[in-house]
Parts: structure tokens; C-alpha cells; sequence
């Protein structure tokens, strides 16, 4: 990491699929390069040969007989849908050139 | 006394003996939220009837105040965001059930940070909520109305969670207990979740047998959560019976102590702390936790990551808000999130999105994942010479409203409760004294992985070592 990184808000967002407003730009990137360039601090740490910590515990794989079980019943999975058609949910079309 | 002025122990030892009922403690919380929380704003719905009929059906049990990102079934779960505004919960957390089949029932939903970012509960998009110590204070955050509604006696107790200190800092602020449970104590099951490595719920008291007797309540195994293992849950209540700080070996670690920006009354009272468990006979060694300075920038890496990728279920697609100006699915994503995400929330996602992009990845997620064990090294080399840590909890006492504009200097107040969460320890935040202006401060007890007996032994004899702190409040 150099510090010659830099964070570039309207980019990243559309990664985010988050539509931001001209005014969210201007405030977010000053912040966001300030935050970027303080947690660079961690690279004065000397991480060779360390193991990554990617849990808050450590963990093995914790399975269970792999069974039919009900799960949550149909409509209470539906009912907070902001738009249903039957037992689905509804949204705008996402093939183009396929029937709507 | 009042009922609502009661605490967990006391309501279920009236309750035993008949001298009160459950709807009776309900009722009267319920009068206390209407006479003053206008003042606070604790609650963000209160369902009265639902709290009565279960009382009813329960007249044994305990009413508790839930932090608005637990789902109990039938309950709204806004998270303190606009984007799951007339969510309702399809079923009860596994937390939640504990507290039912543990003599609790849940009472009230209180305000929060959107999404458990913040340290003032100001992120909230759906009311201001204030420290019932100084109506022009914040009650801390993100679990800011868990807090306000404990210190406020608006509630019994409550359910707060912390991923970076967002139990213990308010505790800190509103004269409560608050414990950090080890990470894997407590199911997240049901609990909206905001950086997964670090989440967890806990306890949110008036006093530390509270803490005990609720986190015996709601800890264990859950199928549900694969990353609590099926350790027996102590019986914490009843191994608080004679806990001593004699012959206790106390760490103070030293990076915790001469910091910039540490408030000199906190630093006072923490030292009056140290002075106190000395005189109880605690035996205080200095200790080092060397990559203390590196915990904040890790956990500003890792944190908004997860979040990042915890947060993309919110496409308006299956629950939540869906923006009406879409007209196809990208726009759909983009403009529903434009719409139903505060600043805070935004900034985070795209902080998370950044450190997780390709090319940068290694450079900050992957490093930041290496710091962390070197953090939790840190701890584990500590509690092989001492039994607990005490540290301040929060860098300040409560600030005013609107005061910490920057994001960068509002996550600053995070300083000391991020390192112990980054290791996955357990941590808690006692009353401890107030400043002269008579706001609460609270300190830091951290114990190792799993150590919650150690843990509450030792903050209730510290509890008992400094008596009940009792300030004035403005409501």
C-alpha cells in the first residue's frame, strides 16, 4: 500500500450500487480520503509470517446433518415484500429484448 | 420506590413473593416512558398492548427493552434506518427466545445509530435521543437508547449489542452497566447484522448481578449461529456470591493510560479506580497491549468490509425500501439504497467496498486481518500474567449534541473499547464516578475469551469496592 492511493468516491459507489448525489461527493471524498489515509497506519506493522485472523473466534467447521427441515413459511417470507405478484416477488424486467 | 426504578434482581424477587405482578412493572415503566421520555427519546415504538398481553400471559416475568435491530416476531425492526421503515420481524431472534424461556419478556424498542455505526446514536434516522443526565448530551452509541432508557429508569434493563464499543461507551455515558459478552457467547442469530466477525448482543443493566443474572439468560450453543460452541453457560448470578479483588491481579496496560485526547476527569476517575481496587486488594501489575495504536485503523478496515457486504441485502427487493423511481433492476438497487441509507451508513458501504477492491484487497483487508492477530496476541500474552485489564471505557464523558461533526474524530471515541472486540475477548463497563459537572463515567474491565465469570467477579466487587454512583438527572 502506497500512499499514493486514492479513493475515488463516485467509483466505488457505483461498485456499492449506491446512487449518490453531487453534494454526497464533494462531503464523502475529503472524509473518505482522511479515513483511507489514517487506517494506512497499518502498514508500518511488520506482518511477515503472520496468520490472518479472519474470525472473532477460532473456528472449525461447524456442521449438521445435511436433512430436510421446514423453513419460514411462504407467506410470512413474502409479506414484507415491497412489490409481489402471487408467490413472488416482483421487479422490473432484467433481460432485455425477453417478454415482460 | 417505584417499579420502574427496579432492577432485574429486585423485579424477580418481588415477583416471587407476589408482591407485584408482571403487567403491574409493565404499567408502570409504561407511565414513566410517557411522563418522560419526551424529554429522552429512548423508545422508538412501544408496543403497550403486546407488553400488557404477554405480561399477562407471563405474570412472572421480567419486562426487557430491546435495541431496535433484535427482530421479535410481530415487532416493527427499523435498525434506526429509513430503509426498513413498516418492516415487520417474521420470528424472534434466538436471543430473544432465551428471554422468554428464562422468565423475560421483551417490552419497547429503543433508538440506536443506523445499523449499530455511530457513538452518539445521532446517525439515527428516526429520532434524537438524549442522555437523561443532560438533556444537551448524547446518550453515547450505537446501543445510545439501550442506555439512556437503563440510566433514565425508563426501563428494568435492556439488550444492547456492540461490534467496537457500542455497549460499553453508552453504558459509560449513562451511569449503566454494560457487558461485551466473548465473541460466540451469544447467538447473533436474528440480530441485523453489521460486521460479523465482531458483532455480539449483551447485557445493559443497573447493576452487575443484572448483567450476570441476563447474560446467563441469554448466552449458549445455538444451531442457528455456527459460531457459538456448545461450551456449558455458567451459572453467573450465583458465582457472584463472595466475589473479592483480593489477591485479584489487575493489568493496567500502559498504551491505555498516556494518550492524547484522554479527558483529564477521566483520567481522574479512572485513576481513583485503580486506587480503589488497590485498597480492595488487588494486586495491579503494568502491563503492555503493544499494538494498541494500530486497533482502530485494523478495525476501520474490517468492520466496513463486512458491513459492506453484510448491508447488500438491502436491494429493495424481498423487504425494505424500494425507491419508486426505478426503472430497471440496476436503478432499483442504486436509487432504493440512495434513498433508505444515512451518511454514516453510506460512507461505511463505500469504505468497505474500497478495502475489499480488487487490487487493494491485500494491501488492506488481507493486512488488516494480520494486524488483528498480532492484537489479539497482545491480549493473550496480558492474561497470562494478569487476571483482568482496567482501562478507561469511553476517552470522554458524554458530549453535546451536534459537537463531533467529523467522522474521523467521532470514531476516535471508540479508542479503547476496539482492541478487545478486534480479539474477541469479553469486556464490560462499570460506574465508576462522574465529573464535576456530574456527568457519569464509567471504566473498563476486560477479561480472555469465555472469561465472564472472572469477568463479573471482578466488576461486582469493584461495584461493591465503590458503591452506588448516584447523580442528578434532568428528567
Amino acid at each position: 500500500m502506497s500512499s499514493g492511493n486514492k479513493i475515488d468516491v463516485a467509483y466505488v459507489s457505483d461498485l456499492a450500487r449506491l446512487e449518490l448525489t453531487a453534494e454526497e461527493k464533494a462531503l464523502f471524498q475529503p472524509q473518505l480520503e482522511n479515513i483511507v489515509k489514517y487506517v494506512e497506519k497499518i502498514s508500518e506493522v511488520d506482518v511477515d509470517g503472520v496468520e490472518p485472523m479472519m474470525h472473532g473466534r477460532e473456528l472449525v467447521n461447524a456442521f449438521r446433518e445435511d436433512e430436510v427441515r421446514p423453513s419460514m413459511d411462504r407467506e410470512k417470507a413474502l409479506a414484507n415484500a415491497p412489490a409481489r405478484v402471487g408467490e413472488e416477488f416482483l421487479l422490473p424486467k432484467i433481460v432485455e429484448g425477453a417478454e415482460s | 420506590m417505584e417499579l420502574y426504578e427496579l432492577g432485574i434482581k429486585a423485579a424477580q424477587d418481588g415477583l416471587a413473593k407476589g408482591e407485584f405482578s408482571s403487567e403491574d412493572i409493565v404499567r408502570s415503566v409504561i407511565d414513566r416512558v410517557h411522563a418522560v421520555d419526551g424529554k429522552v427519546g429512548a423508545y422508538l415504538t412501544f408496543d403497550e398492548e403486546g407488553a400488557i398481553a404477554l405480561a399477562k400471559s407471563n405474570p412472572k416475568a421480567v419486562p426487557i427493552a430491546i435495541k431496535d435491530l433484535i427482530n421479535v416476531a410481530g415487532q416493527p425492526c427499523t435498525c434506526g434506518s429509513k430503509i426498513l421503515k413498516g418492516y415487520v420481524s417474521p420470528y424472534d431472534a434466538t436471543v430473544v427466545k432465551n428471554l422468554k424461556a428464562n422468565g423475560f419478556i421483551p417490552a419497547g424498542r429503543v433508538n440506536m445509530d443506523e445499523f449499530a455505526m455511530g457513538s452518539s446514536t445521532e446517525n439515527s434516522a428516526l429520532g434524537v435521543t438524549r442522555n437523561p443526565y443532560d438533556l444537551e448530551r448524547v446518550p453515547g452509541g450505537s446501543s445510545g437508547g439501550s442506555a439512556a432508557a437503563v440510566g433514565g429508569d425508563l426501563c428494568v434493563a435492556a439488550l444492547g449489542t456492540d461490534t467496537g464499543g457500542s455497549i460499553r461507551q453508552p453504558a459509560s455515558f449513562c451511569n449503566c452497566v454494560g457487558v461485551k459478552p466473548s465473541y460466540g457467547r451469544v447467538s447473533r442469530f436474528g440480530v441485523t447484522a453489521f460486521a460479523s466477525s465482531l458483532d455480539q448482543v449483551g447485557p445493559m443493566t443497573k447493576s452487575v448481578e443484572d448483567a450476570a443474572i441476563l447474560l446467563k439468560a441469554l448466552a449458549g450453543h445455538d444451531e442457528m449461529d455456527g459460531t457459538t460452541p456448545d461450551d456449558p453457560v455458567p451459572d453467573y448470578p450465583a458465582e457472584l456470591a463472595g466475589a473479592t479483588l483480593k489477591g485479584v491481579k489487575i493489568g493496567l496496560p500502559r498504551e491505555y493510560f498516556n494518550v492524547s485526547g484522554l479527558d483529564p476527569e477521566v483520567k481522574r476517575v479512572t485513576e481513583e479506580a485503580v486506587r480503589r481496587c488497590e485498597s480492595a486488594g488487588a494486586e495491579l501489575v503494568e502491563v503492555s497491549l503493544p499494538h494498541t495504536e494500530y486497533a482502530m485503523a485494523v478495525y476501520y478496515i474490517i468492520a466496513p468490509a463486512e458491513a459492506s457486504a453484510n448491508l447488500a441485502r438491502f436491494d429493495g427487493v424481498r423487504y425494505g425500501h424500494r425507491s419508486g423511481k426505478a426503472v430497471d433492476v440496476m436503478s432499483l438497487y442504486m436509487k432504493s439504497r440512495a434513498e433508505g441509507f444515512g451518511s454514516e451508513v453510506k460512507r461505511r458501504i463505500i469504505m468497505g467496498t474500497y478495502v475489499l477492491s480488487s487490487g487493494y484487497y491485500d494491501a488492506y483487508y488481507g493486512r488488516a486481518q494480520k494486524v488483528r492477530t498480532l492484537v489479539k496476541r497482545d491480549f493473550d500474552d496480558a492474561f497470562a500474567k494478569v487476571d483482568a485489564l482496567l482501562t478507561p471505557c469511553a476517552p470522554t464523558p458524554a458530549f453535546r449534541l451536534g459537537e463531533l461533526q467529523d467522522p474521523l474524530t467521532m470514531y476516535l471515541n471508540d479508542l479503547f473499547t476496539i482492541p478487545s472486540a478486534l480479539a474477541g475477548v469479553c469486556a464490560a463497563s462499570v460506574p465508576s464516578g462522574a465529573t464535576s459537572a456530574g456527568l457519569p463515567v464509567g471504566v473498563q474491565f476486560i477479561c480472555g475469551g469465555f472469561g465472564e465469570s472472572k469477568l463479573l467477579k471482578v466488576c461486582r466487587a469493584f461495584e461493591e469496592a465503590t458503591g452506588r454512583i448516584s447523580l442528578a438527572r434532568k428528567i
